[in-house]
Order: structure tokens, then C-alpha cells, then sequence
């Protein structure tokens, strides 16, 4: 149907530093009748560049799910309402009528979902699942089709592919299973990919063999990669810049290095602190954010991470001269939303241990 | 797959047995007995004991439940006692009509409730849906036999749109080849004949179809409810593909497979005999067969008609089996 574009596959940052995606001031409210309505996503704003990896990190619920489902068009039309701006190539996407929408989808943005068992339709068999995204997007023949999902499975890491394609999704192992879904996603070179936790469901020994596929992938690719994850250990061997986000607002930007030497955002600490580490000393206790996600207040209230925040100060709590905490510059390449932000001394750069933030 | 199919037919045989058992008890414990059905209330004891030494049932039972058990395994069920016939030899004329009318029913059940039940649920909350439930519920509830004595006095006897009773016109004096009325009457290109057998089966497929379709309906709904929001459904959608490709190979294609168990079922069901509704429209088959048997204590016809469709339900029930793991290649049989 709508080929075209994406069947040429983009050169890495061909488009000068044109962002693939840029979401601007996106807020996604669920409402339903007789109740108050929930903000998952407010005001969120990030953009990503050919060739780059960005993490949308946070806990369950923050947010970051519903981000992406809005990016793809994916979330249910009764009573979600969705605003703000979502460009694909320029191309805006929030508004966009449902066809458009559906030719965009798998051709040129496509998405990699958490549980690959549940993500695979059980009673068709895989060749089907990816020669479908192939017949619909690309001109293809049925033959071509197929002899380009065996190259797909073959390129993410299947052997024999020719087999495999045959099989349904129950005979694969979970690692396979996501190799598969990844194939499927980059059937047509997407300009955009948004993995949600692509790795969750796996061993940890394939978590590694699948992140290293997906690095390579955007490498060879020039695709935008967008992972969303609650996983430091993804980020770090992954992304190039991060997003943190809570309660539905990011709360903290910056590259990858920054962030792990010197988190600012007091949640952003505790992730790292809560990190078990294999160098501590035996029996010594995790170090976990107090409370959980639901301890949290409004953002027009102050800040929604304060209820559990130890540098809270009551200016956080309270809404101080008619503002609310806004996300501000925060040095080079870094952003805030903080009013008590954890300090460095004027050390040589890089030499905290994230582990000393708290 | 043979192995699992040998094994279900081997099944067979203790189910049978005891089965006759109970049949043989249970009959033979009925008040009356058939001497008396047949020569009606005024026969004297000596007119009695000759009608039971004539037909061996002065016997005792050990003897002759074995001497069934002899004849039954060679398809002998020995001679109805109200018609001097041989019950396999009824059987074979009582069982096409019942397999037309279930196929009738089934028809009207499966193409109607499937697509109700899908628009049921992907309208969600809506008149249709709130509609479809409550009639479904009705559906299940209303006694059939009354349903059945509804449509008959409404569209046969007032209206006079449709036949009400037998399979077909006697006046059609139509010629037999099966006993499948409607296809003997497309063999021998008796087109009237045929259609005039479609008529008399629509009333009381109906009627039969109803709680079928009842069923149908609520499985095939809460079956695409659930479907609707599995993840793969998700990924359907996020690959992109046409609304037509998702609701047909992800939606549908899944939310069937419980609706197929149930399917297989109610064919079972319905093949093993509707009393009550064949009998309401005086329709030649196996259940209107059964419930004459039953008024004249027609020993042989019972006991051989139901362990023949004891044997039915058993076989279709294994053909449901079967089709689920074609249907489904997680419990594929290997």
C-alpha cells in the first residue's frame, strides 16, 4: 500500500540532523465518565535523531508506555484524549486519520513489545506473521515475501530460517520468539523503532544477545531507536541520551556518561543507588526508594516525587509563587526539573560513584 | 495421531457396556412392561406370559441381557414390538431425517450467532450488545418443547406459511434413495420435492437452533472481548496491517477456537436425539422415534437407538476433538 518511502532504506544521518521524531508538549489523558480524569503523559517532549538510541526510563506507570503506544497511534480512541505534537519526518502524526496512521505503522516506525510469547499470534504460524507486514507495505509477491522473511530471520539471528518460518510461535524459545518480533518490526527499515521493554520477559543471558542485535540493527540501520525500559543496565549499554521520567513528566535529561556519573534529580539517585551492585559487601542492604509510585501528589501541587523524596524541603510540597516545578536547562545537553537538585563538589568531572549520591 | 484415535475408540467399549446395563436395568424396572402396551389393559395373565415366552422375556435377566449383548455387537437389536420391524432397520430410516434437521439447526445457530456475537462485542456497551445479551439469555431459557409449539402455532397453524408437522408432503409421493429427504429430492431433481422437505424442516430447526445459537452468541462475544485486548492484537496493529487482515487472521481466528468446542458439542447434542421437538412437529427421526417407543415400552427400539447414538455423540465428540487440534496448534496431537 503505502511503500515508497521506507522500501529505500536511510542512509545513517542522511537527512543532515534532522530528528526522525520529535514529540512536543505530548499529554495523553484517559477519561471516563464519573470520574476525574488521569494524566499518564504530560507534557513530554524529546526528539531523536538518525542513528540514535534514546531510553525513556521510570518506574511501572510513569508513563512511559503510554508515550510510546500515543508515538505509534496504538491507544483506544474512546476516552483517550491525546495532544500536543508527534512528527515522524516532519509528518504529524497526532490528528492524522487512522489510515494514515495504519500505513505509517510497520513501514516506517514499528515497535517491539515486552512479552514476545503474548505478542505473537499463537495459531499462525511465523512465517505468516512476518510475511504479512511485508505483503502489506511492500510490493511484494507472496514468493518474494517469503524468501525475504527467511533473509529476515537469517539477518536478527534464527538458523534455519526456512524451518522456523513453518513453525508457530509455541516452538520457539523466548529468545528466538523476540528475535522473531524484532524481524518483524524491521521487515521494512523503519525510520523509528520503540522497543517497551524488550527484554523483561527473557533470560538475562539472552537480554544481552538481544540488546546487541538491536544495537547493530540501529547501526547498520541509521533507524531511530527509542527503548523504553525500568533497566539501568539496558541504558547503559545502550542508550545515547536519557529521558527519566515520573508521574507522567520527564524529570530528568541527560547524555548517558552525565547521567550515570551525576544524576541531579533525586529519583534519578535512587534508581541508580538501588542498583545492586556486585562489588558491595555481602549482607550489606539494597538501598530502594522509600514508598511506591502511588505516593505521589499532583504536579500542580508541587513536585509528585516529593512524598518519597529525602531532599524534600517543604517548598517542594506546596506550590511556591503560582509556578510549578518546570523542567529547566540544566548545563550543556541536560535538563531539570528539580528544586533541590543533589550537588557535586567542583570535582574532577566523572570521578562520583553513582553509588554516592545519597 | 492414529494411536490417540485407536485409544478414544477402545474407550468406547466400557462407556457401551455400561451403558447397556443401565438401560437394561432401568427398562426392565419401568412399571407396565410391554406385554401389557401392546395387548392394552384388558389381557388376561395368560395372554401375558404367552406374549413374554414369544419375545423371551420370561428368561431371567442375566440371560437375556447376554443374548442382546450377542446380537448387539452384530448390529442386531432385534424387533421393534410395536411395528414387527427390525431396529437397525429403523434406525437407518429414523436417522437421516435427525441429521437434516441438525445440520438445519446448526446452519441457522452457527450463521447467525457468530457474526451477532462479534458485533456484540466490538460494539461494546452499546444497544446491539445489551440487545444481543438479553435475547441470548432468553434464548437459553425458554423451555424448547414450548418455543417448538410457539413457532408451529404461529407460523403453521394461523399463519399456514410453513408446514407444521411430518418431513415432507405424502402427496409429493417422492422417491427414496437415502432417506435424506431434501437430498433424494435433489438426486432424482424432484426440485419441488426437495424444497417441499426445506420447508418442513424450517419450523422445527428453529426451534432446535435456539439454544445453540443462544450459546453461540455469548461465547463468540466474551471469546472476541477477550481477544480483542490480547497483545498480539497489539502487534497486528502495530505492524500496520489492514483492519480486514486483523480482524480475520488475529481476531477472529482466535476468538473462534472455544466457540468451535461448543459447536462440536451442541452437533452432538442435537444428533443424539430432540425429543421434544421432533415430537412437537410429528418429525420422523430418532428422538420423535424414541418418545413413541417409550409409550409402548418398545424395549428393543430403546435400548438399540440409544446405545447406537450413545456410539454418535462418542464419535462426533471425538471429531471435536480432533478439528480443536487443527484448529489450534498448541494441542496438536502428535
Amino acid at each position: 500500500m503505502s511503500s515508497g518511502s521506507s522500501s529505500i532504506s536511510a542512509p545513517p544521518v542522511g537527512l543532515g540532523n534532522q530528528p526522525v521524531l520529535e514529540v512536543t508538549d505530548l499529554a495523553v489523558r484517559f477519561t471516563r465518565r464519573g470520574e476525574a480524569d488521569t494524566r499518564a503523559v504530560d507534557g513530554v517532549s524529546f526528539s531523536v535523531a538518525p542513528g540514535e538510541t534514546i531510553g525513556l526510563v521510570g518506574e511501572s506507570g510513569c508513563g512511559k508506555s503510554v508515550t510510546s503506544l500515543a508515538v505509534m497511534g496504538l491507544l483506544p480512541k474512546r476516552n483517550v484524549q491525546v495532544s500536543g505534537s508527534v512528527r515522524l519526518d516532519g509528518q504529524e502524526l497526532v490528528g492524522a486519520d487512522a489510515e494514515t496512521l495504519r500505513g505509517l505503522r510497520g513501514a516506517d516506525m514499528a515497535m517491539v513489545f515486552q512479552d514476545p510469547l503474548s505478542s505473537l499470534n499463537p495459531t499462525v504460524p511465523i512465517g505468516t506473521q512476518v510475511t504479512e507486514v511485508l505483503l502489506e507495505h511492500r510490493d511484494m509477491t507472496r514468493k518474494e515475501a517469503v524468501d525475504e522473511a527467511a533473509r529476515l530471520l537469517d539477518r536478527v539471528g534464527i538458523p534455519d530460517p526456512l524451518r522456523r518460518l513453518k513453525e508457530y510461535p509455541h516452538q520457539l524459545s523466548g529468545g528466538m520468539r523476540q528475535r522473531a518480533l524484532i524481524a518483524m518490526a524491521l521487515s521494512c527499515s523503519p525510520r523509528l523503532l520503540i522497543a517497551d521493554e524488550p527484554t523483561t520477559a527473557l533470560d538475562v543471558t539472552i537480554q544481552a544477545q538481544i540488546l546487541e542485535l538491536l544495537r547493530e540493527l540501529v547501526v547498520d540501520s541509521g533507524t531511530a531507536l527509542v527503548m523504553i525500559t525500568h533497566d539501568l543496565g539496558v541504558v547503559a549499554g545502550l542508550c545515547d541520551r536519557v529521558h527519566v521520567m515520573y508521574a507522567g513528566k520527564i524529570i530528568e535529561t541527560a547524555d548517558r556518561h552525565e547521567l550515570f556519573a551525576r544524576p541531579r534529580q533525586p529519583y534519578t539517585g535512587g534508581l541508580l543507588a538501588s542498583v545492586p551492585r556486585l562489588d558491595s559487601p555481602r549482607g550489606a542492604p539494597l538501598t530502594p526508594i522509600r514508598g511506591s509510585a502511588r505516593d505521589t501528589i499532583a504536579w500542580a501541587d508541587g513536585c509528585a516525587f516529593a512524598p518519597r523524596c529525602d531532599s524534600a524541603q517543604d517548598d517542594c510540597l506546596t506550590e511556591v509563587a503560582g509556578s510549578t516545578v518546570e523542567l529547566v536547562p540544566d548545563g550543556p545537553r541536560r535538563e531539570l526539573r528539580c528544586r533541590h537538585p543533589i550537588e557535586y563538589p567542583p570535582a574532577p568531572a566523572g570521578a562520583t560513584a553513582p553509588g554516592a549520591a545519597r | 495421531m492414529l494411536r490417540f484415535i485407536v485409544r478414544r475408540l477402545l474407550q468406547l467399549i466400557p462407556i457401551l457396556l455400561g451403558l447397556s446395563v443401565l438401560l437394561f436395568a432401568w427398562l426392565r424396572a419401568l412399571p407396565g412392561g410391554p406385554a401389557q402396551a401392546a395387548l392394552g389393559e384388558r389381557a388376561t395373565p395368560e395372554d401375558i406370559a404367552r406374549y413374554n415366552e414369544l419375545f423371551g422375556l420370561d428368561e431371567p435377566l442375566v440371560v437375556q441381557y447376554l443374548r442382546f449383548l450377542g446380537r448387539a455387537v452384530r448390529l442386531d437389536f432385534g424387533t421393534s414390538a410395536r411395528t414387527g420391524r427390525s431396529v437397525t432397520t429403523e434406525f437407518f430410516e429414523r436417522m437421516p431425517g435427525t441429521i437434516e434437521l441438525t445440520l438445519f439447526a446448526m446452519v441457522f445457530a452457527i450463521g447467525l450467532g457468530i457474526p451477532l456475537g462479534y458485533l456484540a462485542a466490538r460494539r461494546h456497551g452499546s444497544w446491539v450488545d445489551s440487545t444481543s445479551v438479553i435475547a441470548s439469555l432468553l434464548g437459553v431459557a425458554i423451555p424448547v418443547f414450548f418455543l417448538a409449539y410457539l413457532l408451529r402455532l404461529g407460523f403453521a397453524v394461523e399463519l399456514g406459511w410453513l408446514p407444521g408437522s411430518g418431513r415432507q408432503d405424502v402427496r409429493m409421493n417422492a422417491t427414496r434413495i437415502t432417506n435424506f429427504y431434501v437430498l433424494d429430492g435433489l438426486l432424482t431433481r424432484e426440485w419441488d420435492a426437495a424444497w417441499d422437505a426445506v420447508k418442513h424442516l424450517l419450523l422445527p430447526a428453529i426451534a432446535l437452533g435456539t439454544i445453540p445459537l443462544a450459546i453461540i452468541v455469548r461465547i463468540t462475544r466474551a471469546s472476541v472481548l477477550d481477544v480483542v485486548n490480547e497483545d498480539y492484537v497489539r502487534t497486528a496493529n502495530a505492524k500496520g496491517l489492514a483492519t480486514a487482515t486483523v480482524r480475520r487472521r488475529h481476531i477472529i481466528r482466535n476468538a473462534l477456537l472455544p466457540v468451535s468446542t461448543t459447536i462440536g458439542l451442541q452437533t452432538g447434542l442435537l444428533l443424539s436425539g430432540a425429543v421434544l421437538t421432533e415430537s412437537v412437529f410429528a418429525f420422523g427421526g430418532v428422538g420423535s422415534a424414541i418418545y413413541e417407543a417409550i409409550g409402548a415400552r418398545d424395549f428393543a427400539v430403546l435400548q438399540g437407538f440409544i446405545l447406537i447414538l450413545a456410539v454418535v455423540y462418542v464419535l462426533v465428540n471425538l471429531l471435536v476433538d480432533i478439528s480443536y487440534g487443527l484448529l489450534d496448534p498448541r494441542v496438536r496431537v502428535r
